[in-house]
């Protein structure tokens, strides 16, 4: 099977109905990618499939064949996306463990939303779950990184 | 407490000293070397103390001894270091220790992270390593220039000598440091010229957390290293009877299976396969005396428990002879749940053992007890044990386990298999794996004089302890009180004549911890709601009428007050809206926080807006201490309106996040945090921020609806208009 996986293609010998998500973590080693819940109400698994925001833990790796697979380890090639920049600004992190799955979702959210309101955030962030309680900060990065891209801060 | 924080100053500068003799690198474990996750230094250190290493390439290393939870010890601490030592601060970074008695928490006795603790009992220890390596370095330059230490100052990563103007970089000073005595006295910075303590400075491990780079536990992997997934027992107490494992055993990418104390482990290629596997074992349990285990069951034996007397924790007065004078009397029973942790990352552990050693790599908040349990099981010495602390996706006391029991899981496996091995949970695992918040059972009354005002107060505790059967429990058990049980309780700030409070603590076989606030995440919710009834029985506003109670703690009404201030207390809401007030010491801290909510016609709450007062004492990083009141109040938050386990025949009714549900960002109120200007004892930060929320809301519910709540969860039925 061959994956496309932030811009480069991998070879891998795995059974087609393993979750993606354990694909990338256990066969590629990218463990930006997190494991939550194993059942899609979590988020942590977030990664993108041709431009939309997958939960990959109940993705089968057959499903992402063909595909253009985007972690967050591919967001920027040097952590400079606005969302990345923002993420810093605000302050959003603690523990962390859920934050590359909310980056990739707020990601999807202004490639289709330039200037979302709260209402639009939490519509599209309702699936990323944060036990530490960003999501106030997270509100604030994404409208931040919204500027910053109208502004021309763009990747 | 001073004893011990002199003891601990002197055996600290004591391993100074011992390490300035000469022995610099690689000091905290002298039979097996440094350990390999410190980068190998690529020129020579000047290693004053535990806590800090300077190279001759100016790099400036802190060594953090607390684990990084979100916390933000990462950044707090270095600060501490790093505002006595002048550093650059865009030059330091921060590594991990590993574990030895110079990194012992300074109270505490073992390293370890909890009780909200890190920074005020790290705040001298810290500053005297950073002046330390300051004086060493201040002493360096002007033997090098040959002039007196006097004229010399240090600022921003070197030193420079006042009246030429000459300057020496850090690193250029570090060879000639490192041959120096270190000082047994040092002097600390006026808190007036602190360039870094006090500021909101950005945390360290932000980039990394934004990029995909921060390595938890779970995302280490170490050459030959196999994934398992462990099937415990599905009671708790229960054991393995008989197992057939050809059928997990023919699944493809599975190694091996084998029967730990824990349980049968799958060992495979990769996380998928161990779990396939495991769903293939075939298990005969030997359940054990919960096979029938019920929480009605356990409810109804809890009520009894608590018409009776139990041992008694506080008695001022006589409140059993005051309440039959009072003309108002109440009585109340409040109840709430066991609560599981569910922190964001599953428990997991990567152990390798050898016959030679056995390296830990896993994100814990009990270092030292794990090293002790990992050494054990491996059959091997504490000091052939290297354990190594990465991130941790949560901790909440989930990952301070006296039993270690997910670091012996792994150690067992490796040993048994002899490849690296790393042990992983499934959320389903983690929600049904115990070690909860204790399910609690209160019964409460008081009585009000004519003027409304309390005179007798008795409250009855009924709850499973903690310490109980740990190796805690000798030390902080104390004539039958879990102090952990009545925390909150017992300390209860009101000025009341006649307090009486007792604890049952009934053995009920459950594993129980704490959990991000312990005693407090119970007791404040009972307290501070059976308050505000008082408040409404005596006819009088909730907030005047804690302010009049609390006339000897100036701490709990500034906090009061200032929250109170903030959010407008008694001004328009908008239709539909109330307001709820709190407020509750724990950790050394002040919290007072005020909610405004509505509720739907459904029963459905929403949290508007939460306004928080803290009184911490001096503050090291404004921001941490924001961020942790708003991931404190979300985690109350969640407590209170989702948060409950339940068992029937033994077993946990919940599974994953769709039945011990998280609040999400849409349910996410609007959080404004007030520190109050202190100058008093430092105070915790990272668990204070949560017991105030639930009765605050629960309050505010109140307000609006008339109907008291009295038990968490809070359930939109209860409040439904019918």
């Amino acid at each position: 099977m061959i994956l496309s996986v932030n811009g480069q293609e991998h070879t891998v010998d795995v059974s087609p109905d393993i979750p993606l998500l354990w694909v990338l973590r256990d066969t590629l080693g990218l463990t930006g990618t997190k494991f939550g819940c194993g059942m899609a109400l979590c988020g942590a698994c977030t990664v993108h499939l041709d431009g939309n925001a997958i939960r990959s833990c109940v993705t089968p790796v057959s499903a992402a064949v063909g595909k253009k697979i985007i972690t967050i380890e591919g967001l920027s090639p040097d952590g400079s996306h606005p969302l990345q920049k923002a993420w810093i600004a605000e302050e959003v992190p603690q523990c962390g463990y859920c934050q590359s799955g909310q980056i990739l979702s707020a990601a999807v959210l202004l490639a289709e939303n330039p200037h979302p309101s709260d209402a639009d955030i939490d519509d599209s962030l309702s699936g990323n779950l944060c036990r530490c309680g960003t999501y106030q900060r997270i509100r604030r990065a994404i409208h931040r990184a919204a500027q910053m891209m109208a502004e021309g801060g763009a990747r | 407490m001073n004893e011990t924080r002199s003891m601990n100053r002197r055996n600290f500068l004591k391993t100074g000293a011992v390490l300035s003799g000469g022995l610099i690198i690689g000091f905290y474990l002298p039979r097996i070397g440094r350990p390999s996750e410190a980068a190998p230094p690529s020129t020579s250190t000047f290693a004053p103390n535990a806590f800090i290493r300077i190279g001759t390439d100016d790099s400036v290393t802190i060594l953090v001894n607390k684990s990084e939870m979100g916390q933000g010890v990462y950044t707090s601490l270095p600060m501490m270091v790093a505002e006595e030592l002048e550093a650059d601060w865009s030059k330091v970074r921060i590594e991990s220790a590993p574990v030895a008695p110079a990194y012992n928490h300074t109270v505490f006795g073992i390293q370890m992270t909890g009780g909200s603790t890190s920074v005020w009992s790290s705040w001298e220890q810290l500053r005297k390593a950073g002046a330390t390596a300051r004086t060493l370095l201040i002493a360096a330059a002007a033997q090098t220039w040959g002039v007196r230490e006097e004229t010399c100052r240090a600022e921003n990563g070197e030193v420079i000598h006042m009246p030429s103007g000459q300057r020496l970089s850090y690193g250029a000073l570090a060879s000639r440091a490192a041959t120096l005595s270190v000082p047994s006295q040092v002097t600390l910075k006026d808190p007036k010229d602190f360039k870094l303590i006090g500021k909101p400075v950005k945390r360290l491990d932000t980039p990394e957390k934004t990029n995909g780079k921060a390595i938890f536990g779970i995302d280490v992997k170490v050459p030959g290293m196999l994934t398992a997934v462990v099937a415990r027992p599905p009671v708790f107490g229960g054991k393995v009877k008989s197992f057939n494992a050809d059928k997990a055993k023919a699944v493809p990418g599975v190694k091996a299976v084998v029967e730990i104390d824990f349980g049968v482990a799958v060992v495979a290629d990769g996380f998928w396969s161990a779990r396939q596997g495991r769903d293939a074992l075939e298990i005969v349990w030997e359940e054990g005396p919960l096979a029938t285990f019920d929480s009605q069951k356990q409810r109804e034996q809890y009520a009894e428990l608590a018409k009776q007397p139990g041992t008694v924790a506080r008695k001022d007065g006589d409140a059993a002879a005051a309440m039959g004078g009072a003309v108002k009397k109440l009585e109340a029973i409040y109840e709430v749940p066991y609560l599981a942790h569910a922190t964001m990352e599953p428990l997991n552990c990567v152990a390798d053992v050898r016959p030679d050693g056995c390296d830990i790599w896993t994100g814990t908040q009990f270092q030292t007890m794990d090293r002790d349990a990992a050494a054990r099981d491996a059959g091997l010495k504490p000091e052939q044990v290297r354990l190594h602390t990465t991130l941790l996706g949560g901790g909440f006391g989930r990952r301070a386990v006296p039993d270690s029991h997910f670091v012996r899981e792994a150690v067992q496996i490796s040993k048994a298999v002899k490849t690296p091995v790393k042990v992983l949970w499934t959320r389903e695992d983690d929600i049904h794996g115990g070690y909860y918040r204790p399910m609690w059972y209160d019964r409460i009354s008081a009585g009000l004089d004519a003027n409304g005002h309390p005179i007798a107060w008795a409250h009855t505790i009924v709850g499973q302890s903690i310490l109980a059967g740990t190796p805690f429990e000798q030390a902080m058990v104390k004539n039958g009180i879990d102090g952990t049980s009545v925390e909150g309780a017992v300390d209860l700030p009101y000025e009341i004549p006649n307090v009486y409070v007792d604890l049952h603590s009934p053995k009920m076989g459950v594993p129980v911890l704490w959990w991000r606030s312990v005693g407090h995440s119970h007791t404040a919710f009972v307290v501070e709601s059976f308050i505000d009834e008082l408040a409404h029985a005596a006819g009088k506003d909730p907030y005047e009428f804690r302010r009049t109670l609390l006339s000897y703690h100036p701490r709990h009404k500034a906090a009061l007050e200032l929250a109170a201030e903030k959010a407008g207390w008694g001004g328009p809401l908008p239709e539909g809206h109330g307001r709820g007030i709190a407020v509750h010491e724990s950790f050394k801290s002040f919290v007072a926080q005020v909610a405004e909510v509505s509720v739907s016609k459904e029963g459905k709450i929403k949290v508007h807006r939460v306004v928080c007062a803290i009184d911490c004492g001096p503050v090291v990083n404004p921001d941490t201490v924001q961020a942790q009141m708003e991931s404190g109040i979300v985690f109350g938050l969640t407590a209170a309106l989702y948060g409950e386990i339940t068992f029937e025949k033994g077993r946990v009714q919940q599974s994953n996040f769709h039945d011990y549900e998280m609040l999400r960002i849409e349910e996410m109120p609007v959080i404004e945090v007030h520190l109050v200007p202190s100058t008093e004892a430092m105070g915790g930060v990272g668990e204070p921020g949560v017991p105030p929320i639930a009765p605050a809301v629960a309050n505010a519910v109140f307000a609006i609806t008339g109907r008291r709540i009295r038990k968490l969860p809070i359930r939109a039925e209860d409040l439904k208009k019918v």
